[in-house]
């Protein structure tokens, strides 16, 4: 790798601080050198270059940049990048396989979740946050689990919808779940 | 959108933690959940020149109940911990009622109840459920640890009572006297959105009935936090009789402090710390729906 | 024999459900939104924004920030007029301030700009930046613009005495004087629609890229509408047209905010000529929410004349328009108040007269038509709680009242009293199909049992028919360009092909649905069909997507271009077959011979000709553009009906159930449809309930983030029940299709404020300004009396 920046001189170099961090993103192992200021989702579109991650919003409100970090959804916008040295991020990139998208992906798809898509792997990551909890939600839960995440293409209802399906399907392919 | 600079350190025991502290700094702060203040350094509202971030700290992610029933709730507990915890819904009804209604769920994926402690914002949610538990905090510091009650580890708004080498490792819940009840109403414009009113009530009922011991919190009416004891007081040794309740949640409505604001008039907010003041202990007494709780749709 | 005609549904035509091309993308994260686009030595670009609402400034000093490492350009209101970039012309034909130079006029105003490195950076160095400010007076609402002695916001501009920007008015005067002296009933209402933001969860942004060696101007842009941009910019920036080239990515939500040309825009591409490096700008929330196009806030009264028997004679209105620092509507008609005179088309009323007053104030300029033709969401709003007021007076049916005044199916083509012409519709049934679906009568039993228990159940009605589709030409254009629409088809020598159209989807699915408009002209599967939009080098010119006028406008255009390309074919056809053109027939996909129907070619085989077996004479190839320039607006007829529970202890209301019934005639892809108005609903529900920008006395902005500024999350909303049953197609639209995507959000608001004003009613009170706060319900339950939402907020 290599990277080149304008000489400003020592002195306005020296003060910023840099640290290194090891995380795994979707699998693959990363080291990167960072300014602790860095926000996750910084990280993420701009260091690993993954921008199927979105930021919406400055408050913490909209859930655009929703991301899985040691299984957990959390809103990427709100955790400092230094904060998973050591740990495992999961993105909207990290769902489908070589071969298959996840059922949530076919679902949103089936059942037109989606509209401009732009809240979409947000939506999608918290739906798997909760699908990873209770394999079997009712749509009431559905809409408890999503209430952090803001859309304002579709009013949600198809956005449930593909959320059940998704279930329903991961229900059929894991034998005994139900 | 982009926070201020500072310098990060990552301490992995509290001893080295407190030490950072202690050689940090006027202007240090602690990154537990950091739901609350990432959003106010990437608005800079806040800019502090040094984090210290106690995640990767063992030992304070847990929330259990000693052989005596005190309930210990670390400072790395998140509020998904606790609203998911068969422990707190089995024995705990007024945190039962008040954890889904912190923020929104991916939220509560990282905030804490300790960190909410500290964060001392008078509209949050869980300075009220502690203080009507009778609750403290647990602070340790190079000169060991002290416990401070809620009441008065809150000190203003965005204020609390820590020393700056001081860090707050755990809310603990004395245990109660008899039957724990109450519960938690909050009234919000949105999932997410700061309380505009929240009222907490915990009560200790006995055997026959009558009221032990109880507590009554108050989010969002004041500059900080409220603790309205005389209401809390009225009810002590009665039982939950209509006309006791009716009393109470005019009490509790008294110590209210609210402002009019785009959320509603101080008319209003009053009259609604009354109603759901009124609406928890309706629903404890006996006939009552049981813990109450604002996660359906209308309040 | 039988018809060896393709089943259209199976190819994904016209009536197709067809999933969405572009999820295949959004899914997996790889769509390209503005903010993904990345350039080799792109610098970052970040706004500083004035804190006060209006001031002098009297002096800027930007020497730290340029002190910061990794800065590059620091830019003032001072540096852009040099380059008279200071100041830009507006859609309405007024002037903006790109940044400030002599004063601010509003909280969030751009003040200077910063380039660096790293956005980081930026901030770090716009925060570094000194401003030295001499607080003024500050006007928030109509009656301080107009107060004895109001400070004139716009003194920059020779000869504005005062803060009024227009009077406008439109209608019969004299005629509805007259009806209203043979009135019964004299019915008024007073109310004011909120400042709202339509909020695409995508803030605005570009990135400029002015390549010095070409001398071309890149700008991938978030607008719904890059043909006009590139317009604007090279009037603007007096670049030359054809070294302009706009890009509109993928966009995460347009709503109409996306149309108009932000300060933002034009200090990334005047930073990229300056640097001679790629420029970024993104636009965070409260940039978005406190400076970009903001709409409604509107001021509307009036008066209904009726008689005793339930009909409408007449109604007058007035609106006082607050537009903010600029006026800077973001509107292609040319009347003043946009199309705030569609209001009561789908009534038969004699007469109407509306006056119009357009104000100044110190908030933020733009208005823009937030899911709407411009200003008929207000028009709307205000026609249906007229109506339920107007029935209430009048102590009649919420239905029957409707009914009797609702433009009769045989009364088809109908000039409004206000000189639109309505041309198709059939009201009646879908008002019957509404009741029917939330059993109307059986509520209405409900409601009086549950009154008798003290609960407060509630039904509310909105029926209308609105304007969608801009334009015909004669009268609406934007700075003076003609609001049609294009397409342009090129089919492949092997029958696959490419189309272009002058639109830009923001989420409609336009990749989906062009594709199944010429699966049903020419047959060819929607699948072989690639759709594009949004790049100016390659797309026909069009004037871009807003207003719902994709489908009535570009949707026309691709039909139309189909339509041509069949007629080739035609010709191709008959060569292939050795037969007059005269004897060939058309069935779906596939030309045949009259006489002997089994002889034919697909036109597939009519494709591979036009590029390997033309006849003698004729031009090669399968390509062909259209442009669409409509004879009228299209008129949708939508019946929302809403019922709701409020809690009278609490003034909290629940949305019991929510009906739907839209007819928008021919529907291309219904499950698309569906899924706009659940969109618009929801929006409806939002502005009914909780969505709305205020102010404080002194100015300040409450809704400049989504703290505040408040979008319902899938737990709020409420579930919705669609109706489909009514059709009547639109009878100019080649596809019989009306516009759609906002509906919903124009007609729905009524419905729910209706509700939870029927479940108040007995109580006197006539008006509780939206949203519906808990608070002011509890407010007009508990004192009796309406409940304003104007500006100020109340406080201690």
């Amino acid at each position: 790798m290599t990277a080149v920046y304008d000489d400003l001189g020592d002195e306005a170099t020296s003060d910023i601080p840099v640290r290194r961090i090891r995380f795994t993103i979707n699998g693959a192992k990363k080291i990167a050198e960072i300014e602790p200021r860095l926000l996750l989702s910084h990280l993420i579109r701009r260091g690993v270059g993954l921008t199927g991650t979105h930021m919406g919003c400055d408050t913490t409100n909209c859930g655009a940049c929703t991301v899985l970090v040691d299984g957990k959804p959390v809103k990427s916008c709100t955790m400092l990048a230094v904060q998973v040295d050591g740990r495992e991020v999961t993105t909207v990139e990290g769902l489908a396989s070589a071969s298959e998208l996840h059922p949530l992906q076919e679902g949103f798809r089936e059942e037109h979740g989606l509209q401009c898509g732009f809240c979409t792997p947000g939506m999608m990551m918290a739906a798997k946050g909760l699908l990873d909890r209770n394999p079997n939600p009712t749509e009431e839960d559905v809409r408890w689990a999503l209430s952090g995440n803001l859309c304002r293409c579709t009013g949600y209802q198809n956005i449930v919808k593909s959320v059940l399906w998704a279930a329903e399907k991961q229900r059929a392919r894991t034998p005994g779940a139900e | 959108m982009y926070p201020s600079r500072f310098r990060y350190e990552a301490p992995r025991s509290l001893d080295e933690a407190i030490g950072t502290l202690r050689d940090g700094g006027d202007y240090a702060k602690i990154l537990a959940g950091g739901q609350s203040l990432v959003p106010m350094m990437k608005l800079r509202f806040a800019s502090p020149e040094l984090i210290v971030d106690i995640n990767n700290v063992p030992g304070l992610d847990y929330h259990r109940a000693d052989a005596d029933g005190t309930l210990r709730v670390g400072a790395l507990t998140r509020h998904a911990d606790l609203e998911w915890s068969p422990l707190l819904k089995a024995s705990q009804p007024t945190m039962a009622a008040a954890a889904p209604m912190i923020a929104d769920p991916l939220v509560r994926n990282r905030g804490t109840l300790v960190g909410s402690l500290c964060h001392a914002d008078p509209q949050g949610d869980w300075a009220a459920v502690m203080i009507s538990l009778g609750a403290s905090v647990v602070a340790q510091g190079p000169r060991g640890r002290r416990a401070i009650p809620v009441a008065d580890f809150v000190t203003g708004p965005f204020e609390n009572a820590l020393e700056h080498d001081e860090i707050a490792v755990e809310a603990v819940v004395p245990p109660a006297q008899g039957t724990r009840a109450g519960g938690y109403l909050k009234l919000e414009r949105r999932v997410g959105d700061f309380a505009t009113c929240g009222v907490a009530v915990a009560l200790e009922i006995s055997a026959a009935g009558e009221v032990i011991r109880a507590g009554i919190g108050l989010t969002g009416v004041g500059g900080a936090t409220i603790n309205a004891t005389q209401a809390a007081a009225a009810l002590s040794g009665k039982a939950l009789t209509p006309e006791a309740i009716e009393a109470a949640a005019e009490l509790t409505a008294q110590a209210a402090q609210p402002r009019t604001d785009h959320r509603g008039s101080a008319e209003y907010k009053r009259h609604m710390v009354r109603t759901f003041a009124a609406r928890i202990l309706g629903a404890a007494a006996p006939g009552g729906t049981g813990p109450a709780t604002t996660t359906e749709r209308a309040a | 024999m039988t018809s060896k005609a393709l089943d259209e549904i199976k190819i994904g035509g016209l009536g197709s459900s067809r999933k969405r091309v572009e999820d295949d993308r959004f899914i997996r994260g790889k769509g390209n939104y503005l903010d993904d686009v990345t350039l080799p030595g792109m610098l970052h670009m970040e706004i500083l924004r004035s804190p006060l609402p209006h001031a002098r400034i009297k002096s800027i000093d930007t020497s730290k920030a340029w002190e910061i490492p990794g800065v590059h350009l620091v830019m003032t209101g001072e540096m852009m007029a040099t380059r008279n970039l200071a100041w830009m012309p507006t859609l309405s034909y007024d002037t903006q301030a790109v940044l400030a130079t002599d004063k601010v006029r509003f909280q969030g105003q751009e003040v200077a700009c910063v380039i660096a490195d790293d956005p980081y950076i930026a901030k770090d160095a716009c925060e570094a930046i000194e401003v030295d400010y001499e607080p003024l007076p500050v006007i928030i609402n109509p009656e301080q613009a107009q107060a004895d002695g109001a400070p004139i916001i716009r003194d920059d501009k020779d000869g504005q005495a005062s803060n009024v920007i227009y009077d406008w008015e439109v209608g019969d005067q004299a005629a509805t004087g007259r009806a209203f002296a043979q009135a019964d009933v004299v019915s008024k209402l007073e109310l004011h629609y909120p400042r709202s933001h339509p909020s695409p969860i995508e803030c605005c942004g570009s990135v400029a890229d002015f390549n010095r060696a070409t001398s071309k101007l890149t700008v991938y842009m978030t607008t719904q509408a890059p043909h006009i941009i590139r317009a604007a910019v090279a009037m603007v920036a007096e670049l030359p047209e054809h070294l302009i080239r706009i890009v509109s990515p993928d966009i995460g939500g347009g709503f109409g905010n996306k149309v108009p040309v932000y300060p933002g825009y034009v200090m990334s591409i005047l930073a990229s000529i300056l640097l001679e490096r790629p420029v970024k700008w993104i636009e965070d929330k409260t940039g978005n929410l406190i400076s970009t196009g903001f709409a409604r806030d509107v001021y509307l009264k009036g008066e209904m004349a009726l008689r005793r028997d339930g009909k409408i004679l007449a109604v007058r209105m007035h609106t006082d328009a607050d537009h903010g620092a600029f006026f800077s509507d973001a509107q292609p008609s040319k009347f003043k108040i946009g199309l705030m005179h569609s209001a009561f088309a789908a009534y038969d009323i004699p007469a109407a007269h509306l006056t119009a007053r357009g104000v100044y104030t110190n908030k933020a300029p733009g208005g823009v038509a937030y899911r709407c033709s411009f200003r008929v969401t207000e028009a709307m709003f205000f026609q249906e709680r007229m109506i339920q007021e107007a029935a209430n007076d009048l102590g009649m049916d919420q239905a029957a009242f409707r009914r009797i005044n609702f433009v009769a199916d045989h009364d088809f083509p109908h000039r409004t009293p206000f000189g639109f012409l309505t041309d198709s519709g059939q009201y009646a049934k879908c008002l019957d199909v509404g009741l029917k679906a939330i059993d109307y009568d059986k509520f209405r039993e409900e409601q009086k049992e549950a009154r008798k228990r003290g609960r407060l159940l509630g039904l509310g009605i909105s029926t209308m028919t609105e304007p969608l589709g801009a334009g015909n030409s004669r009268e609406y254009d934007i700075l003076g360009i003609k609001m049609f629409d294009s397409a342009d088809l090129k089919v492949h020598m092997t029958g696959k092909a490419l189309l272009r159209t002058g639109a830009k989807s923001q989420g409609q699915g336009h990749e989906t649905t062009w594709a199944q408009i010429v699966a049903h002209e020419l047959g060819i599967p929607a699948a072989d069909v690639t759709v594009e939009e949004g790049d100016t080098d390659t797309a026909p010119f069009g004037m871009g997507t807003y207003a719902s006028r994709s489908t009535p406008v570009a949707g026309a255009a691709v039909a139309m271009v189909s339509r041509k390309i069949r007629a080739k074919a035609r010709k191709l056809a008959a060569h292939l077959l050795e037969v007059s053109e005269e004897d060939i027939e058309w069935e779906l996909g596939r030309f045949y011979v009259r006489s002997a129907p089994g002889r034919g070619v697909t036109i597939q085989e009519c494709a591979m000709a036009a590029y390997s077996n033309m006849p003698d004479g004729m031009e090669p190839g399968l390509e062909n553009t259209a442009y669409y320039d409509p004879p009228n607006l299209t008129w949708p007829f939508a019946v929302y009906i809403a019922t709701v529970e409020v809690d009278p202890v609490t003034g909290v209301w629940d949305v019991l159930k929510m009906v739907a019934v839209d007819d928008c005639g021919v529907r291309i892809n219904p499950m698309i449809v569906e899924g706009q108005i659940m969109g618009g609903l929801t929006e409806a529900y939002a502005m009914a309930s909780m969505q709305f920008i205020t102010f404080d006395a002194d100015g300040n902005c409450v809704g400049s983030n989504y703290m505040d500024y408040l979008l319902p999350s899938a737990w709020e909303t409420p579930g919705f029940e669609l109706h489909s049953e009514v059709v009547t197609p639109c009878p100019h639209h080649p596809l019989g299709a009306k516009g759609i995507g906002e509906c919903a959000a124009v007609g729905g608001p009524a419905a729910f404020v209706n509700a939870v004003m029927d479940a108040l009613g007995g109580t006197g009170v006539r008006n509780i300004d939206m949203p519906l706060l808990p608070d002011r319900v509890w407010e007009a339950l508990t004192n009796r009396h309406d409940v304003s939402g104007a500006p100020p907020i109340r406080q201690d």
